[in-house]
């Protein structure tokens, strides 16, 4: 497939902030070190402003040029040298990851807070490897090279693995330990394929290796290997059962981002492989092998979910299911669906399911850890009465499980419908069987939880009063979620700057 | 066969052997430690390739072996977190494996936030 | 068959021997004895592969400072009686399967690799003189592809954070716990009396030749880590308290170096990470230097594990 007429190969005008964007978190883990964690809750909330800002200013710039925004580090140019890039999606991304760890840093204030700057364990390692992980996310999303986004997922792995048991909690130790085995091997796997690509092609840029990859078998190896590495780390079924103690053991604030982002990070660069890196590979066998996986997480984990007596168990394997949707991108949106309508409502239903749920996820992770702290526990059976005291908690709780059920208003519904239109459009119907199902036992789950907290108790305590602006940030990331909802159920422009083979027609 | 191919051979079963390592013995210890020949291996094939590029008077293309240099020093310190991680396991549990989530949970009413 | 090649193929052969007697090993004190000599043997295989930098990074990271933190772990779980069930056989001959089946496919493309492969050695070769430095790989790692070693450099700072956010919360701040010797044998104390002065000029030497011949700043701060770890190891030293200002004034001294010359590149050179062609050997040999000792502080705190002691008032 010819590649790009918009192939920009030179810095461009406002290329200097991806840069940014990549070493503004630097430079908190630098202070944070000197420092010896004091005041560190501060710099980062002050370079969290100041990152938003740099990701409205990319969101803007490539809106405003409609088209890349790329950077030559150093002027050494590709393949010898390391370029960052940002299209649609990488500007879209940046944004989310910009606004939700911003977020997720005004909320943990509470937790990790420092009275007077005073450096804690806790809240050294935290606000420390809370900016590992936005670095990480960022260096994924932007990076153009593929040994350079193996250092940015090791950066994100390195980051994330210790916040999962940042409390010390014994068995958040022992998921730590068995996140950390399965990061590894993927990591691993992941290199062995750039490995195998540089050998047979000469180049780890991924725009030039576009034009260098063949249906050979080195490529397939490189792309099996990678793809099998990107599954681990993003926790697709079957090699899901890392996720549920991480995300369930880690406190609050990490779950929030270690579900909403970082599982995100490495599904962000198994679409770079399969569509950018290697376009010429993505067979309808290899689409449907990653879509029924994506299928099997949809129904395994919403069943388990439905089975679990732990709030905090229950979001992380929707965690599971949700994820599984993003794979519908591959058979649907893919080089060999061969329909250029689907291909793009699909892609931009795909995205958008990405984008809505990292709001969503990260709203009912804030809002459960709300609940526990006011209840000192999380078992669902127990949350009688909670309606009455911490309402705003519950209606945010609610609203971001419309976005999981596909239910309107919300993002997730907007996505899930146009993954739908997709499948129709196709003819892959099965796909929408699997939807259909997943989002009945996603509202099979919400109601769960929001039916037993709108049960009676008079008799309900809080153990700890949760302060009223807390329940606020937890229903504005959920109105966030909602107002993705807007977005017009068209394919979008936007998503599409960069990549010109994506034809956006409107849907008629 | 030239020298850089059978050390690409060598790489191949270096990478087999590792593999099954990690995910053959259940004590984590040997898995880290089957982690890091599974890494050689990696980088042994990255070797063969630099050997193979030499050309312009240079004995080894220097991209790959910069790239292993980077690769040699994260997974160090993969295995020192990893490590780590362990000895904290071991001083808090005894375990040397990873329990399986249902015998290390029974009994656990402990809520985290 | 030249002579030189049967050695090459007596070499693999023992490269797989060693590798293997190392997973199957019985005790974790074997299979990590070992594994040092596996690291050693692989450098020797980089040699062959004319990779000198790669060898002494692999001597000094792979098979030296890796064994040391595994043979740490190994002392440390030296008295844990958990029980440690086999898995299962048909678990076993099925994971055997498939990593030789992994192993089958490598092999396949190593194969069928093309007479003629891709390279980027003339490509870096003409911008050598460019790069202002005489080492090609140096020039990779410090000028091309800069920003590599930049994060490679945050990942290690991150690992220790980790690394340190394992330690309770009473004991932050305080004083690693070197767990490998109770009270140190004499030959320890003799060897950790006489081989640092030798380690540290060749640590210092391995970086200051790194511009222009094999060496550079991780292999020459990995020299000077062990030798500070031999002299903590020896007692002769005490371990540095995690809150030491100079401790993390050093850890941070590299990065920040780099990044700050990373940043004047936009006024003074036209990119982030690009260098001003008037200075820039001196430029890359003042970060270099302050990379070695950061990367040095960082792998022996990596080494020396998170504080246990509790800091003094």
């Amino acid at each position: 497939m010819p590649h790009a007429t918009n192939f920009v190969d030179a810095t461009t005008a406002d290329g200097y902030l991806l840069v940014l964007a990549i070493v503004l978190p630097v430079i908190g883990i630098l202070l944070s070190l000197a420092l010896g964690g004091r005041f560190i809750e501060r710099i980062t909330l002050a370079l969290l402003l100041a990152g938003v800002c740099v990701a409205i200013a990319i969101f803007a710039a490539v809106r405003r040029s409609d088209q890349l925004l790329v950077y030559i580090v150093g002027d050494w140019q590709p393949p010898l040298g390391i370029a960052l890039r940002a299209d649609g999606i990488s500007a879209a991304m940046i944004l989310t990851i910009a606004v939700i760890v911003c977020a997720i840093g005004l909320y943990a204030r509470s937790e990790f807070g420092q009275q007077g700057g005073k450096a804690t364990r806790a809240s050294f390692a935290f606000w420390t490897l809370l900016l590992g992980i936005w670095s990480g996310l960022n260096a994924v999303a932007l990076g153009d090279d593929l040994f350079n986004l193996y250092v940015a997922l090791e950066l994100l792995t390195f980051a994330a693995v210790p916040l999962v048991c940042v409390k010390g909690y014994e068995e958040t130790i022992r998921a730590a330990l068995r996140y950390m085995l399965f990061a590894l091997i993927g990591s691993i796997l992941y290199l062995l394929g750039t490995a195998l690509i540089y050998g047979a092609y000469g180049t780890l840029d991924i725009a030039l290796l576009a034009d260098r990859v063949r249906p050979e078998p080195a490529a397939w190896a490189a792309a099996a290997l990678m793809t099998a590495g990107l599954l681990a780390k993003t926790a697709l079924f079957p090699l899901h059962l890392w996720l549920p103690p991480a995300h369930a053991g880690a406190p609050a604030p990490g779950s929030a981002v270690l579900s909403a982002l970082v599982v995100k990070g490495s599904f962000i660069l198994i679409v770079r492989l399969w569509f950018d890196a290697m376009p010429g590979l993505l067979t309808f066998t290899a689409a449907q092998l990653l879509a029924t996986l994506g299928a099997g997480a949809v129904l395994f984990g919403s069943v388990l979910a439905l089975r679990q007596a732990r709030l905090k168990l229950l979001v992380a394997y929707s965690t599971i299911a949700q994820i599984g949707y993003l794979f519908f991108i591959f058979p649907l949106a893919g080089g060999d669906s061969g329909n250029e309508l689907g291909a793009s409502i699909a892609w931009t239903g795909g995205w958008l399911q990405l984008f809505s749920h990292a709001f969503a996820k990260t709203a009912m992770f804030m809002a459960a850890g709300l609940i526990a702290e006011a209840l000192g526990h999380d078992r669902i059976a127990e949350f009688g009465g909670i309606a009455r005291t911490l309402p705003i908690t519950v209606i945010a709780f609610g609203l971001a499980g419309l976005s999981l059920m596909g239910v309107p208003p919300s993002g997730g519904f907007v996505a899930k419908w146009m993954l739908l239109s997709a499948t129709v459009i196709e003819g892959q119907w099965w796909w929408a069987a699997v939807m259909l199902i997943g989002g009945l036992l996603a509202g099979g789950y919400v109601f769960m939880v929001i039916g037993k907290a709108l049960g009676k108790n008079a008799a309900l305590t809080l153990r700890v009063p949760i302060a009223r602006h807390r329940e606020i940030l937890v229903l504005t990331v959920a109105l966030c979620a909602v107002f993705l909802g807007l977005v017009p159920l068209q394919p979008s422009d936007f998503l599409a700057i960069g990549r010109p083979e994506m034809q956006m027609t409107a849907l008629q | 066969m030239s020298s850089a191919a059978l050390y690409g051979y060598c790489g191949a079963i270096l990478v087999g052997l590792g593999l099954y390592g990690v995910i053959a013995r259940p004590e984590i210890l040997r898995k880290i430690l089957a982690f890091n020949v599974l890494g050689t291996g990696v980088f042994l094939l990255f070797g063969v390739f630099a050997r193979r590029g030499a050309e312009a008077g240079l004995r080894a293309d220097p991209v790959p072996q910069a790239l292993v240099i980077t690769g040699i020093v994260v997974a160090f310190s993969a295995t020192a977190l990893a490590v780590a991680l362990l000895i904290r396991l071991n001083k808090d549990t005894g375990e040397v494996v990873i329990a399986s989530d249902d015998s290390a949970e029974s009994g656990k009413q402990r809520v985290r936030q | 068959m030249t002579l030189a090649f049967a050695c090459e193929i007596v070499l693999a052969g023992l490269l797989l021997a060693i590798a293997t007697w190392t997973i199957t090993a019985r005790t974790a004190f074997a299979a990590i004895a070992v594994f040092m000599v596996y690291g050693l043997l692989l450098s020797i295989v980089w040699v062959t592969l004319s990779s000198v930098d790669v060898a002494l990074t692999e001597a000094a990271i792979g098979g030296g400072v890796t064994s040391m933190v595994l043979l740490g772990a190994a002392s440390a779980l030296r008295g844990s009686k958990g029980a440690v069930a086999s898995l299962s056989l048909p678990f076993k001959i099925t994971a055997g399967m498939l990593c030789a089946l992994v192993a089958a496919a490598l092999a396949t493309v190593v194969f069928f690799l093309p007479d003629v492969a891709p390279t980027l050695a003339p490509v870096a070769k003409e911008n050598l003189a460019a790069s202002a430095l005489g080492n090609p790989v140096a020039a990779v790692l410090f000028v091309f592809r800069a920003l590599d070693t930049l994060l490679e450099k945050v990942v290690l700072l991150l690992a220790l954070v980790g690394v340190w956010s394992l330690s309770s919360d009473r004991a932050w701040g305080g004083v690693p716990e070197l767990r490998l010797y109770k009270s140190p044998s004499p030959i320890l104390v003799f060897l950790a009396q006489i081989l640092p002065p030798i380690g540290i000029i060749v640590g210092i030497y391995m970086f200051w030749a790194g511009a222009s011949q094999p060496g550079g700043a991780f292999q020459g701060g990995t020299v000077l880590a062990a030798m500070w770890l031999l002299t903590m190891m020896a007692r002769l030293q005490d371990v540095p308290s995690t809150n030491a200002p100079w401790l993390r004034l050093l850890l941070v001294v590299g990065p920040m170096a780099f990044l700050a010359a990373g940043l004047a590149g936009f006024y003074f050179a036209d990119s982030f990470l690009a260098y001003p062609p008037s200075i820039a050997k001196p430029l890359i040999i003042v970060v270099e230097a302050t990379l070695t000792v950061s990367i040095g502080v960082t792998l022996a705190l990596l080494v020396a594990g998170p504080p246990e002691k509790v800091p003094q008032q």
